[in-house]
């Protein structure tokens, strides 16, 4: 097995046996600490430790029965579902202009909505705070959305674009030659046939959303502070175990969107 | 055709063209108001001094030696932390590349559950895990490589593990994908040629990889530059990032001019890198495939 030949240059598995021992333990070092997190926060004790020496649902029950985490987690929860409902339409409807057009114009729309990926954050953080105080919107729902949405746009717009990639443009001109308006050829042609992807750019709005700490650092607060704000908060202070049960249940629903995505993927081959 | 016809025509294709694009503007509208509007307005803040006269004063504070040390540390971290990503990633990327797709593709679900976990509750992780009486202290007493607890987080080395793990994904994600992208025949004919393994890498698939590679590279020190969170958590005070001296400025002193400026650098410094590796590299290879 060791003396098999692993690669066309004439390389053995034994040869790569380091390659194969170093890849192993880099990919655990990626995904063991968010999974160790899990049973560490069913310990017992106010000390988390790996094996937990008693298992016990406090840290559960004390983020259940506090109405600060709850209310925080009904923002964050607000916040994502109207972030992904505001970011997707707008995301998907530029990037099927994107697509049809090939002028200068639509170029430049082009980079303007990958910005909100390449400015620094924390400056948008800050350039948001200091408009919505003139606007009078920070701590509001309203100014978190916002806020929000132009920072999904990418992200909406990058997973649309490589659905649309394998999608053949042709059938939107058959239906358009076939006497279809652009809008019905959309609805009726495009639309019924990009559904899988619509869904993950949705998803990925959502996780953006709920995840999203430095912009919500600057704009969030008082009785609409987000659940990643006031986590944030509380990780300066101490670490309390509490954040062990968010954490865990935010890991199981990062985890339970990356498998619906893939398995979408693999879907549409 | 007549000339009316021909006239009419163009009109026709340039109110089309127009009308194609307004479907784009309530993005582009998101994007004008909520970001380019505020950073042209902080910019602007920037030139302006406590008195409200245009000057240069914001970013003559800069050559503080408080925030020389600051842009200094953050250079260095974001050099450890890349150089680190390298060092962990291209092994990765280069065998799952190696292996058969749907095994490629297995491995790479390892790489991209971290990328969409919140990168705070990777944060919280580390901060258990590393903390004195932690996981990899209570290993490490246990094998008896150490025999003390070792100060592992609130530091430097605790900022650099969380920063690395946090940026990994985004090296190993465009790196394997320029990887599989090469063709099996170079190598193929490189062994046919008769150049042994060590040759056929460096000669043939390493130059194939490295407009991944690069653009990896970018991606990771960018993030860096900018990173908040993980160094504000890991670094426990001891670690000053440009990030981090842009919220004190406002947070704790409301000095938007001198923030304003540090965030206008920042900028000019992040445009600058990305401007050059698309120059290097042609426009769509740095984001198209990350």
């Amino acid at each position: 097995m060791l003396k098999a030949q692993a690669s066309d240059t004439g390389i053995t598995h034994g040869g790569r046996l380091w390659l194969y021992v170093a890849t192993g333990l880099v990919l655990a070092y990626l995904v063991l600490p968010a999974l160790l997190i899990v049973p560490m926060s069913f310990s017992g004790s106010r000390y988390l430790e790996f094996p937990p020496r008693s298992w016990s649902l406090q840290w559960y029950q004390a983020y259940f029965g506090s109405p600060e985490w709850q209310d925080a987690t009904i923002v964050s929860l607000e916040a994502a579902a109207l972030t992904t409902l505001v970011s997707v339409p707008l995301g998907l409807s530029a990037c099927y202009a994107l697509r049809l057009t090939t002028s200068w114009v639509g170029r430049a729309v082009g980079v303007a909505l990958s910005l909100p990926m390449i400015v620094p954050v924390i400056f948008i953080g800050i350039g948001l705070f200091f408009v919505y105080a003139r606007l009078g919107i920070n701590n509001t729902l309203l100014g978190i959305v916002l806020g929000h949405t132009l920072l999904a746009l990418p992200f909406v717009v990058i997973t649309v674009e490589a659905g649309l990639k394998s999608f053949d443009m042709n059938q939107e001109m058959a239906a358009r030659s076939l006497g279809a308006s652009r809008a019905r050829a959309f609805f009726d042609v495009v639309l019924p046939q990009i559904k899988l992807v619509i869904i993950s750019a949705a998803l990925f709005a959502f996780i953006t959303s709920l995840d999203e700490v430095v912009v919500a650092l600057f704009v969030s607060g008082g009785e609409n502070a987000t659940l990643p704000r006031l986590m944030f908060s509380a990780l300066r202070d101490e670490i309390d175990p509490t954040i062990a049960a968010i954490s865990s249940l935010l890991t199981v629903i990062s985890v339970g969107v990356l498998i619906v995505v893939q398995v979408m993927q693999a879907r549409r081959g | 055709m007549t000339a009316v016809n021909t006239l009419e025509l163009s009109r026709d294709t340039r109110r089309e063209r127009v009308r194609l694009l307004l479907p784009s503007g309530p993005g582009f509208a998101v994007v004008l108001l909520l970001l380019i509007l505020p950073v042209g307005w902080l910019f602007l803040l920037s030139l302006v001094d406590g008195a409200g006269h245009l000057s240069l004063v914001n970013y003559e504070r800069l050559l503080q030696p408080l925030y020389i040390r600051t842009f200094i540390s953050t250079l260095e971290i974001s050099a450890i932390v890349t150089g680190a990503c390298v060092l962990l990633g291209f092994p990765v990327a280069y065998l799952l590349s190696q292996l058969p797709p749907w095994l490629g593709s297995l491995g790479m679900i390892f790489v991209l559950i971290p990328f969409w976990t919140s990168v705070l509750v990777r944060t919280y992780a580390w901060l258990v895990l590393l903390q004195r009486r932690g996981l990899v202290n209570n290993l490490l007493l246990q094998i008896g490589l150490i025999t003390e607890p070792l100060q592992l987080v609130y530091n430097m080395t605790g900022t650099i593990i969380g920063m690395t793990h946090v940026l990994l994904p985004f090296l190993i994600l465009p790196l394997y994908s320029s990887m599989r992208a090469i063709n099996g025949d170079y190598m193929r004919a490189a062994a046919n040629c008769g150049a042994g393994p060590t040759k056929a890498f460096w000669g043939i698939f390493m130059p194939l990889c490295t407009p991944g590679l690069t653009s990896g590279v970018i991606l990771v020190f960018v993030l860096c530059m900018g990173f908040y969170v993980t160094p504000s958590l890991l670094g426990g005070g001891k670690v000053s990032m440009w990030s981090m001296q842009i919220e004190s400025n406002i947070a704790l002193y409301s000095n938007w001019g001198a923030a304003s400026a540090l965030g206008v650098l920042l900028l000019v410094v992040t445009l600058l890198l990305l401007w050059g590796v698309r120059r290097l590299l042609g426009a769509d290879r740095v984001y198209g495939d990350a």
